[in-house]
């Protein structure tokens, strides 16, 4: 008995000091986080230079007035409190006091004025600041944002990369901000690292900002980021342990053989808000597309699963509407078009398209817009040949040869991967606002989808600042456009981190690597 | 050489004009979306509003200047950017194309001495491997086997960031012990021709009166085969190389990209998708002077193995 209770007391000791271990695990201070980015930054200034490449050393470099949990939360970080009245339309920013810029010069209200009015003016997404009529700064550390009208999608365009608040007294010193000599080199922003060196086509080396605002932060000590444009490369990299961390890894192979190594960890958290989402976009204005029973056999004769279990192999996610399923405004309950190639014929046969003595009613070319689109691309020809749609794979030569075939809208149908960019008001309702309808304009609503419904619940979800009513007019949106199908949306894209079992704290929130990594760190 | 250049950076420009889209359209890719306004403005700001013929005669006259410009997507100078980049991919280049040439020569010889035997075979199919093999497999290949399988060298770049020693040779070494595996894989393409045209015209020369003179001399056979024969069955090798210098300048592009090597090629690569023409201009003028003076060196070697030629 009493070598039983011994040996119980012996066990519960381990177990508790165990425990302890684990929940004390203090982050380690020090030490270098080489990681890898797959693109060459046009610059490091994400206040006139949006998108993921320049994003993860930009939110490094530069701070925003809030950053979200892993929950869609808003959490303080430059502002250290906010008060939003008068029915949304008055936001006030109580900055933190003590924080500086990295040559040392107080950070103040009239650079958030500042940061606010270059974004508003320079940025690619109009919409994040577009109710802004103007920026007050009634002492130097309040800025109140006065609105037009109520802006949900403030909060959000407030966070991770998208408001970099940048010094006025280097940006603002009358060169055009967009072409600023000091977006490249001697950048002096007010994030957790500062820039050390920036070698076009080489790396980005970061370093430790002493008097970063928030005391005994960042951990790291520097971060190296290694520009590898080669896949191959960069995975045989993270597997010999020269490379600790790659985030936005995308190719399906590469993921599932990364997840056999014991000493990588592969997540595909971290990427609701960046919501990368595969789809199918159609012509609806002209060709045969146009007809909304083409659209809708189309999607029926594809089969969703087939995409996700053969071309991702089993690493993406469905996602069946243009919002992402990661984020809170995402609703499942929407016709899913499930494969029925019968529904399809009958679809089309009722239509009016009759079958010609080879099997085919009519023919239709299909796009892709970039090459790892190719395999969808080369399904859709397969798939839709089954309804005798004869498909034409084209293959654009590059980027902007696609970009221009589709936004001069002569194409029939196009595979694509479109961001979300945080609140559908910045990254969804461009895609099918009728005002958005813009020739030579990638990204934009090439579709030229156009229903007025549509239109009044996108403005109306727009400005409604009540979360339960937002997400009940966003659900009706997309029943409304899973109806009209001018896109037939497939699966996320199987963005993934991968980090090495010495790397602490990876950013796991909802901006992935365009967040700041302040509470990264390298384990003894 | 004016001329060709002339004519090098017109039938460039008109490339570049004939493909579609332009700067704007790949802006608005790294930057996840574009505006109207933005775009037109970035239009203007390039002068790629102006009439064709306009933004030709600007372009040429901007050449003749040996102004090359700001990058319209780095909005770097391109000189800065290519003098960055430059001697990484000299290093790359000629490390290659000296080893290809050594390697070459020796495989040549070697298959030379028994051209039917199974040595020769083994020596034609190797280099046939190397230049049958797409580079940039040949350098996932290495890759895999030197930097996974047996981690000796490093998967990418041109030096350790890490290393803070002050001293000259750590320096030499670590950047010795990241050219390896590019350098072999840009030059396991031209083994096959070095080492083929080196056996045909070793065949030729054995054969020679001369040499059965020398063999009748009573000459060891290391003296006749290096001294005799192979000086004499290295021209049309050292001209090919000549020749060729411009294939291992191309071919540096893919290896630059498997190892991220920070050379011109994917300097090259990135500006001609991003319609980026000022940096491709630079670029072109820096790969004729790399082949010109390549050319160069290699007439001076000829003259070296043969004092009848004059230059």
């Amino acid at each position: 008995m009493k070598k039983h209770f011994l040996k119980t007391l012996l066990l519960t000791a381990t177990l508790i000091f165990t425990s302890l271990g684990v929940s004390f695990a203090e982050p380690k201070k020090g030490g270098t986080l080489i990681a890898a980015v797959g693109n060459n930054p046009r610059h490091l200034n994400p206040a006139v230079q949006s998108g993921i490449v320049t994003g993860f050393p930009g939110a490094q470099l530069f701070a925003t007035p809030i950053r979200y949990d892993n929950n869609w939360e808003p959490q303080p970080y430059l502002a250290e409190s906010w008060d939003i009245s008068d029915g949304g339309k008055t936001v006030k920013l109580n900055l933190v006091k003590d924080a500086v810029f990295h040559d040392g010069v107080p950070i103040k209200s009239s650079d958030v004025k500042f940061s606010l009015e270059t974004i508003k003016k320079h940025h690619p997404f109009k919409t994040m600041f577009a109710p802004v009529v103007s920026v007050e700064t009634p002492d130097e550390h309040t800025a109140v944002l006065k609105l037009s009208s109520p802006h949900p999608a403030l909060m959000l365009a407030m966070s991770s990369q998208l408001m970099a608040i940048i010094p006025e007294h280097v940006y603002g010193d009358g060169q055009d901000p967009k072409t600023h000599p000091q977006n490249s080199e001697n950048v002096v922003g007010s994030g957790p690292f500062k820039l050390v060196e920036f070698k076009s086509g080489e790396h980005i080396i970061l370093e430790r900002f002493d008097d970063f605002f928030i005391d005994g932060r960042p951990y790291l000590d520097k971060m190296v980021l290694k520009i590898i444009r080669d896949p191959a490369t960069r995975t045989i990299g993270l597997e010999n342990g020269e490379i600790d961390f790659y985030a936005f890894e995308n190719v399906p192979t590469n993921i599932n053989r990364l997840k056999k190594n014991a000493n990588l960890n592969v997540t595909p958290d971290g990427y609701a808000a960046i919501g990368p989402i595969d789809w199918l976009a159609f012509n609806t204005k002209s060709g045969k597309t146009a007809d909304v029973n083409v659209r809708r056999a189309i999607a029926y004769a594809i089969d969703r699963n087939f995409i996700l279990k053969a071309i991702m192999l089993g690493v993406a996610d469905e996602a069946r509407t243009g919002i992402h399923p990661g984020s809170p405004y995402y609703e499942p309950d929407v016709e899913a078009y499930d494969i029925d190639i019968d529904k399809a014929n009958k679809i089309l046969d009722d239509a009016g398209y009759k079958k010609g003595s080879d099997g085919m009613r009519f023919g239709l070319n299909v796009d892709f817009g970039w090459p790892g689109l190719r395999p969808n691309a080369e399904y859709t020809k397969a798939a839709l040949k089954k309804i005798g749609i004869d498909v034409t794979v084209r293959q654009s030569a590059d980027f902007p040869t696609w970009a221009q075939t589709v936004s001069n809208h002569n194409f029939d149908l196009t595979w694509d991967t479109v961001f979300n960019w945080g609140d559908p008001v910045i990254g969804v309702h461009r895609t099918y606002q009728t005002s958005n309808i813009k020739k030579g304009v990638i990204w934009s609503n090439t579709q030229q989808y156009s229903n007025p419904k549509v239109d009044a619940i996108m403005e109306k979800a727009g400005v409604e600042n009540d979360m339960d009513k937002r997400k009940a007019l966003y659900s009706e949106l997309q029943k409304m456009l899973a109806n009209d199908l001018p896109v037939y949306w497939t699966n996320t894209l199987p963005y993934h981190t991968i980090y090495s079992n010495k790397v602490g704290n990876p950013p796991m929130g909802i901006w992935a690597t365009s967040s700041p990594m302040d509470m990264t760190y390298i384990k003894d | 050489m004016l001329l060709v250049l002339l004519v090098v950076v017109i039938l460039n420009f008109l490339m570049l004009h004939l493909a579609p889209g332009d700067i704007a359209d790949t802006i608005a890719q790294t930057m996840g979306g574009a505006d109207e306004q933005d775009m037109a403005e970035l239009r203007k700001q390039y002068g790629l509003d102006q009439p064709f013929f306009i933004q030709l005669f600007n372009y040429v006259v901007r050449v003749a200047l040996l102004d090359f410009g700001q990058s319209h997507f780095y909005n770097l100078p391109v000189f800065d950017l290519i003098m960055e980049r430059f001697p990484a991919t000299l290093l790359l280049v000629f490390s290659a194309q000296i080893l290809s040439l050594f390697v070459g020569i020796l495989l040549g010889v070697y298959a030379a001495q028994n051209p039917n035997g199974l040595s020769s075979l083994f020596v034609n199919m190797f280099s046939l491997f190397g230049y049958a093999a797409p580079v940039f497999w040949t350098g996932i290949l290495l890759l895999i086997a030197f930097s996974l399988h047996i981690p000796i060298f490093p998967v990418s770049g041109m030096r350790d960031i890490t290393i803070e020693s002050g001293n000259f040779f750590v320096h030499f070494f670590d950047v010795l012990k990241h050219l390896f595996l590019p350098m072999i894989t840009l030059a396991s393409i031209f083994f096959a021709y070095y080492s083929r045209l080196c056996r045909a015209s070793m065949l030729e020369v054995l054969g020679a009166d001369f040499v059965r003179t020398a063999k009748a001399k009573g000459l060891s056979k290391k003296n006749v085969l290096l001294k005799h024969a192979l000086k004499n069955s290295l021209s049309p090798v050292i001209t090919f190389a000549g020749l060729s210098f411009s294939a291992v300048v191309s071919g540096a592009i893919l290896v630059e990209t498997v190892y991220s090597w920070p050379g011109l090629g994917t300097l090259a690569f990135n500006s001609i998708i991003s319609r980026d023409t000022p940096v491709l201009l630079g670029i072109l003028i820096f790969s004729t002077l790399m082949v010109t003076v390549g050319n160069l060196l290699t007439d001076l070697t000829l003259k070296a193995l043969d004092p009848r030629i004059k230059i």
